[in-house]
């Protein structure tokens, strides 16, 4: 059944709208237990919108076996998404940082609002993020330190590799995340994959965690998936690597590899006089978690993120 | 005059980016003047430029008191301007949402510690800034409510309007809010325009810089005393939202002032050019910000008009 969520008329003979697909039982007790896939707030993160397409498909195969309610909200920016925009065109600031929005507000503070509105109530929600367009990060979902004794229960069931628990910081109390749980919202952010492509074996990958999450729910009933047990880290175990010289970026290693001090993670190179301008190398042992993606780097640029001193099995 | 480099950077293809810090006087750190961050503020760059040539004839002439210093800082960001962008070129980040910045961090973060380390001393900061929705404003002074603030102080640039408002969870990465926390008096002045030059708007607020820095001791400089600034909170303006989409014809300018349902706007079919909407006024008052693309969506804020006051 799908709904929409906020309408917005544009300049010329056009809608902004953002919609969603509701599933559920053929039967209601008034009983269901409802959880919600949103995806899309950045429009060049695109992984969610595979997982939006798989957690139906396998829910049209076996419809008997849904108990809840699934909303899916494949994407909050839809302008973003069909212009290939991280943020909303037209409006500066990014949408995941005006939550919880407002009804007077401008259009995307007023689509923002409504959003909330229309996800209040649920039993738990699922924010999709990938990574931009410059990182790949392995499938993880991040909760912050406050929230942590609540979301990590639910975090583990969700069947990704990592689990990163980092502190608070006053800008992210505008995201949709935030907004939700202090509305008794329990929500869940995940980041997987590079921003502009969609990484098939992550979707499945999540889609399996989202079942098991539903399965705990009573919103599914079915075989469990097996899942991952994740690490779970905070802020200080987690070491940046950022490029001391503009250039090139050519990595060397693998993402999501164990990898030891003083390993070659990659080069920075100057294409126009033929240099090696840097070889990265790894501060510690751990895990690469995040790697360069887009190779074109100014001094500052993230290159990698090592998860110190865990070692898993490649 | 002392042009002083305050940060470089590097890049792959592009000539090295310099921000410079221009400085006057001598002695402690007065006062610091900081103009384009963003790509398209070519209004802030112009009225720092403007600056700039004034305050060298000042300090030509001696009129820059002893032991005050002043810092103007025209452009924090031409790399962007140069190439039509309004954020970072590399990652399309703003710098002003990155203060107070860190050294180590990524390319945007960086420039803004660079900056912020340059700026962070002075007893009162001034930013030429721009707003995140496309409009014009009447001349004004806004400060955040952080606690630090000082109205008062804000009173002495002489602009007909100071506005108080309560700052949101994203504000706080912004160069003036981080400077209230670092303990500088901090004010932003938002004149008529951002990406094109308004020479009249340009000039008063250059006029209004250096009336502030004459009344709080640092200049010798015999200007017009200005107005008395009238203090507004957010309370006290009155938000009108487009009611449609459609192509937008405004009938009315930042500092008209209006009466309780006059008309402030059409609404245009943008194929058939018809009328369908009117927006009306909903209250008496002067018009303090109005959105200046010809196009414009539904639920837009297109008009806030600071409630029952008259010119």
């Amino acid at each position: 059944m799908i709904k929409t969520v906020v309408s917005v008329e544009l300049p010329v003979d056009e809608r902004m709208e953002i919609k969603k697909n509701r599933l559920q039982p053929d039967v209601l007790t008034g009983q269901e237990k409802r959880i919600c896939i949103v995806t899309g707030i950045h429009g060049d993160e695109l992984e969610g919108q595979y997982v939006c397409f798989e957690v139906q498909r396998r829910i049209q195969q076996q419809r008997e076996r849904l108990k809840g309610i699934v909303d899916i909200y494949p994407a909050i920016n839809p302008l973003g998404i069909d212009s290939i925009t991280r943020g909303v065109p037209m409006f500066d600031l990014d949408l995941n940082r005006i939550f919880p929005g407002s009804e007077e507000g401008h259009m995307c503070e007023y689509a923002a609002y409504q959003t909330i509105q229309d996800i209040i109530g649920a039993d738990c929600c699922i924010d999709i993020h990938a990574s931009n367009v410059f990182l790949r990060e392995i499938p993880q979902v991040r909760v912050s330190e406050q929230t942590a004794a609540r979301l990590l229960p639910m975090a583990k069931q969700l069947n990704v590799d990592y689990i990163w628990v980092h502190s608070a910081a006053t800008v992210l109390e505008a995201t949709l995340a935030h907004s939700l749980n202090v509305r008794n919202v329990p929500t869940l952010v995940v980041e997987m994959g590079v921003g502009l492509r969609i990484t098939q074996a992550y979707g499945k990958q999540l889609t399996d965690g989202i079942f098991n999450l539903m399965i705990d729910l009573g919103i599914w009933e079915g075989d469990r998936p097996k899942v991952k047990e994740p690490i779970v880290s905070t802020d200080g175990q987690v070491n940046f690597i950022n490029a001391e010289a503009s250039g090139i970026f050519v990595p060397c290693v693998q993402h999501w590899k164990h990898i030891r001090k003083g390993e070659h993670i990659g080069d920075i190179l100057d294409p126009l006089n033929g240099e090696i301008l840097i070889r990265v190398s790894a501060p510690c042992d751990g895990m690469l978690f995040t790697l360069r993606e887009h190779p074109i780097v100014t001094v500052g640029s993230l290159i990698a993120r090592i998860l110190g001193g865990v070692t898993v099995d490649d | 005059m002392i042009k002083q480099e305050l940060f470089s950077l590097k890049s792959v293809y592009r000539e090295d980016m310099q921000i410079y810090g221009y400085r006057f006087g001598q002695g402690e750190k007065t006062a610091c003047i900081v103009g384009a961050i963003r790509g398209n503020e070519v209004q802030q760059l112009y009225i720092c430029a403007l600056l700039v040539d004034t305050l060298k004839n000042l300090e030509a002439k001696g009129a820059i008191l002893y032991n005050k210093e002043i810092m103007v800082i025209p452009s924090v960001n031409h790399y962007s301007m140069n190439i039509g962008r309004r954020f970072w070129p590399n990652d399309n980040t703003d710098i002003n949402r990155m203060f107070p910045g860190y050294a180590l961090g990524e390319t945007t973060q960086r420039i803004a510690a660079g900056v912020f380390e340059a700026v962070k001393e002075y007893q009162y900061g001034v930013q030429c800034a721009s707003f995140y929705m496309p409009g014009d404003f009447v001349p004004h002074i806004r400060m955040m409510e952080t606690g630090y603030h000082n109205t008062s102080l804000a009173c002495m640039f002489g602009l007909p309007y100071v506005l108080l408002r309560k700052p949101r969870p994203f504000d706080t990465t912004l160069l003036n809010y981080n400077w209230q926390i670092w303990n500088t008096n901090a004010f932003s002045l938002y004149t008529n325009e951002t990406d094109r030059i308004d020479a009249s708007s340009a000039h008063l607020a250059v006029s209004a810089i250096l009336r502030f820095l004459s009344r709080m001791g640092v200049i010798h400089y015999n200007g017009h005393s200005g107005y008395i600034s009238s203090v507004l909170s957010d309370e006290e303006l009155r938000t009108v939202k487009s009611c449609a989409g459609g192509i937008f014809r405004r009938l009315v300018n930042p500092g008209d002032e209006v009466t309780f349902g006059q008309e402030l706007a059409e609404i245009v079919d943008p194929l058939e050019g018809t009328v369908n909407y009117q927006i009306l006024s909903p209250t008496d008052g002067v018009i303090f910000f109005a959105h200046h693309n010809p196009l414009v969506m539904e639920n837009t804020a297109v008009f806030r008009i600071i409630k029952r006051m008259h010119i």
